[in-house]
């Protein structure tokens, strides 16, 4: 049990080929691979920002799915509070490869400065302008109790005035996004309750 | 000499990612940072790597790269005058 006086003001969902936004689908692309929806949705929402193709697939997965929710959000003082299972290891693999290969392994810069999942939040904060407080954890599962208590912390103690939070993974080419924006205002009350019940609604 | 800038305008848009520029788009003097390509300081890491495996350059110091990769121009006069590959 968790309640607060905050409210969900919108979520985003990314995963099987599909994003959508407070429940409305936005986008869909039958792309089995990962680059290639990611791309083309990329393109579908007209985003500008070339870095973009720089980064790797879980930050890609994050970007998009803040790109969704605070693309016209001019808060600054937004904090992250993200998650997953797999931390960044879709991408620790890539370097392992590269640094192993036997006829002449190196670190590739472009590899390894993603070899941390919180990397993707600094990607988000350079996009959206955000000066704020944020953290990344590793859960077994989408932990909404604890997300949930660290973003009301946070609005109580007035560090944020609004909070990006949520789960994203990547591994093995499965993705999964369940980002929200809490604030003072919104569509739902913020509980684990509420939370639990949209990341498990299909 | 062209071949060599051709071949690294080749490897700049393979290596950095730059999805959204061909090999026509980038003139011989467009300056590779700021508001020429745009590049950045991770891409600055990824093209010394380059210079070493793929023409056994090693910078001793990294701050010889805000001359050497000025443009494409200054990469493959630098690239010719000391390469061992």
């Amino acid at each position: 049990m968790n309640r607060s006086d905050y409210h969900i003001k919108s979520y985003c969902r990314i995963r099987d080929g599909k994003i959508s936004k407070d429940g409305e689908l936005l986008f869909s692309d039958a792309s089995e691979e990962f680059p290639a929806f990611i791309k083309a949705a990329y393109k579908h929402f007209e985003t500008d920002y070339s870095k973009f193709f720089k980064m790797d697939n879980l930050s890609k997965l994050a970007f998009m799915g803040a790109e969704v929710l605070l693309r016209g959000n001019d808060e600054e003082n937004t904090a992250l509070i993200l998650s997953n299972r797999a931390s960044s290891l879709d991408t620790d693999r890539k370097h392992q490869a590269a640094i192993s290969n036997p006829k002449g392994g190196f670190a590739s810069p472009a590899v390894f400065v993603y070899t941390l999942p919180n990397i993707c939040m600094g990607e988000i904060s350079i996009r959206h302008k955000l000066y704020s407080e944020n953290s990344f954890f590793i859960f077994a599962e989408f932990n909404p109790h604890l997300l949930s208590n660290y973003t009301n912390d946070l609005l109580e103690t007035g560090k944020a005035k609004e909070v990006l939070c949520g789960w994203v993974d990547y591994d093995k080419e499965k993705y999964d996004a369940f980002l929200y924006v809490i604030g003072k205002k919104g569509l739902l009350a913020h509980n684990t309750e509420g939370l639990t019940k949209l990341y498990r609604t299909k | 000499m062209s071949e060599l800038k051709q071949e690294l305008k080749e490897k700049i848009i393979e290596q950095l990612n730059l999805e959204d520029v061909s090999v026509d788009e980038i003139a011989n003097n467009d300056p590779l940072f700021g508001e020429g390509l745009g590049l950045d300081s991770i891409d600055a890491l990824e093209l010394i790597v380059m210079l070493d495996k793929d023409y056994g350059i090693r910078l001793a110091d990294p701050k010889e790269g805000r001359k050497i990769f000025e443009s494409i121009d200054t990469m493959a006069a630098y690239i010719e005058a000391n390469r061992s590959n």
